[in-house]
């Protein structure tokens, strides 16, 4: 973020995997150019190691500044990426139409998966609506985390520069 | 693919009634399969095209007898007459 002569809003502190966890196992609709199934987290990893980006609903801005950061790194050309949001399959083919080249995003509505990484973000003035806090990881093949990047305030986005240098040690 | 793999695939969309009737046979038989959701909109379906050769759901793959088959009429047959009581499988 630029540097702003007030305070951003603070995350409470977060639970979530480190390097050297494992990254919990869940299973959720994932969407990719044709059509959308339900797949698990494990099964995507075992086709390589996977850039495994939590960000807000598909529409914010934080969402789309993300994946267009994502896709000038060419995130995509060395790992799989794959991106998680509270969005519906329908709102994800559309992010896919726009950006996020060659990714595929699992459709999390109850923020389910949130939960099991200790990154719900409960939207303030959107009553009953949790999302995701903005969170990359890497993922080996057998779901351990190699590099992990949670975002403490709101809003924050990741560093692309150190994602991109676990992308080249890892891939 | 789901944990299981099943041999039978799918393709079908949200709230199809045709695509439902095939799901209830499904399930009568108790026979595992995946879904995978396409669009709305028939000219995004390429998908179902390349498998099925039309552009209409739901459209059933069967790696288990090597059959694709659309029309939900004639996949309900075909599952009741493969794998119902009596069925060749």
């Amino acid at each position: 973020m630029p540097d702003l002569d007030f305070e951003v809003t603070d995350l409470p502190a977060s639970d979530h995997p480190e390097p050297g966890d494992v990254a919990p196992e869940f299973t959720r609709p994932l969407v990719g150019p044709e059509y959308w199934a339900d797949e698990s987290l494990s099964s995507v990893v075992a086709e390589g190691p996977t850039l495994l980006v939590f960000h807000p609903m598909d529409g914010a801005f934080p969402t789309t500044y993300m994946w267009n950061a994502i896709d000038d790194h060419g995130f995509a050309d060395a790992v799989q990426v794959v991106g998680v949001s509270i969005s519906t399959p329908y709102e994800h083919k559309d992010l896919l139409a726009e950006r996020g080249e060659a990714a595929r995003l699992f459709s999390d509505p109850d923020a389910g998966v949130a939960a099991a990484y200790d990154l719900e973000n409960d939207l303030d003035g959107m009553a009953g609506v949790t999302e995701h806090r903005p969170a990359v990881f890497l993922l080996d093949s057998d779901r351990t985390v190699e590099y992990a990047w949670v975002a403490d305030e709101w809003p924050a986005f990741p560093d692309y520069e150190a994602i991109a240098a676990a992308v080249a040690d890892h891939a | 693919m789901s944990d299981s793999d099943p041999e039978l695939t799918l393709y079908r969309l949200q709230a199809c009634p045709f695509c439902e009737r095939v799901v209830r046979v499904l399930d009568d038989l108790d026979l595992a399969y995946d879904s995978r959701f396409v669009e709305p909109m028939h000219a995004d379906r390429n998908v179902v095209k390349r498998v099925s050769g039309k552009r209409s759901v739901p459209a059933l793959v069967d790696e288990a007898t090597g059959v694709t088959m659309s029309e939900s009429g004639n996949i309900v047959e075909y599952l009741e007459r493969t794998y119902g009581d009596g069925g060749a499988a």
